[in-house]
C-alpha cells in the first residue's frame, strides 16, 4: 500500500486511480490514513459484500470474513484487464506491475 | 581455575528472537525485505551460529566454559524460533482461499457501492466514469483488496 502511495504520480499520469477495499469500518480506515498520510481512495466493506462479489472472502475464524489480498486493473468500460491473485499474503502486486501492464495494453513504450 | 560464563547461547537466542520480531514489525513494510525474508534468514543464521559456537565450547572445554545445561535449553528454543519463522513465512502465509470465482481478464468487474472513510457513498462505476455507465470522467481503476486492520 505504501508503494502505491509512492507511485501515485506514475499511476495518476496514466489515468489510473487506485482504490483500496477492506472490511475495516470507515473509522478504522480514517485512523489508519491519519497515521500513514496515504491520500488515494479507500473504501470500507464491513459486511464483506464486495469481497464476496469478487469471490475473495477469507474466513479467518470466529465468523470473521476478510478479503484475501488481490489486485485487479479495470479499464474505463468496466472490463477487467489484469488480475493478480497472490498465493502468499506476504507477496503483493507492486505498482510497477500495474503501470507496466497498462503500458503494454495501451501500446506505449515502457 | 574459575570457569568462565558462556554468553554465546544467550546472545544467539536473542538474535533469533530479533530476527523473528524485526521481520514482522519492521521489514514487512518494504517489498524488498518482505517478499523474500532474507533479513530473517541472515539473522537466524547468525543467531544459530552463535548458539552452536557456545555449545561447542561448553561441551568441548567444560573446564573453561559453563553453559552445558542452559546452552542446550537455549539451543532448543532458538531452533524453535527459527522453525516458527520458516513456518510462518512459508506454510502460514500461503494459507489463502483459491478465489476460483474471482473476475477473470475480459469479464465485467462487478459493480458495488461502499463508504469512504468520511462515510460518503462511493460507487465503483462512478469512479470508472461515463464509458462504464457511471457519473464522472472516464478513468482506469486498480482495485486493491487488502486484509485490513479490523
Amino acid at each position: 500500500m505504501r508503494s502505491f502511495q509512492e507511485q501515485l504520480p506514475e499511476l495518476t499520469k496514466r489515468g489510473i486511480r487506485p482504490v483500496a477495499v477492506s472490511v475495516d469500518p470507515p473509522a478504522t480506515t480514517r485512523e489508519h490514513l491519519a497515521k500513514t498520510g496515504w491520500t488515494f481512495t479507500f473504501l470500507s466493506d464491513p459486511d464483506a459484500k464486495a469481497v464476496r462479489q469478487y469471490d475473495l472472502a477469507h474466513d479467518v475464524g470466529g465468523g470473521k470474513v476478510i478479503a484475501r489480498p488481490a489486485e485487479l486493473l479495470i479499464d474505463p468500460t468496466g472490463t477487467v484487464r489484469w488480475v493478480n491473485l497472490t498465493e502468499d499474503l506476504r507477496v503483493r502486486a507492486r505498482p510497477e506491475m500495474v503501470t507496466a501492464e497498462f503500458d503494454r495494453i495501451a501500446g506505449r513504450a515502457p | 581455575m574459575e570457569r568462565r560464563r558462556n554468553f554465546f547461547p544467550l546472545a544467539g537466542f536473542l538474535v533469533c528472537v530479533i530476527a523473528f520480531v524485526s521481520y514482522f514489525l519492521f521489514f514487512y513494510r518494504f517489498a524488498v525485505t518482505r517478499d523474500v525474508p532474507w533479513t530473517g534468514w541472515l539473522l537466524l543464521g547468525f543467531g544459530l551460529a552463535l548458539v552452536y559456537a557456545g555449545l561447542v565450547r561448553a561441551f568441548r572445554r567444560p573446564e573453561r566454559y559453563r553453559g552445558k545445561v542452559l546452552g542446550s535449553i537455549l539451543a532448543v528454543l532458538s531452533v524453535a524460533v527459527a522453525g516458527s519463522f520458516l513456518f510462518a513465512t512459508t506454510v502460514g502465509s500461503r494459507d489463502l482461499p483459491a478465489a476460483a470465482g474471482a473476475p477473470k481478464v475480459g469479464q465485467k468487474a462487478p459493480d458495488f457501492t461502499l463508504q469512504d472513510p468520511q462515510g460518503r457513498t462511493v460507487r465503483l462505476y462512478d469512479l470508472l466514469g461515463s464509458q462504464a455507465g457511471g457519473a464522472g470522467a472516464p478513468s482506469w481503476v486498480v482495485l486493491i483488496f487488502y486484509r485490513g486492520y479490523w
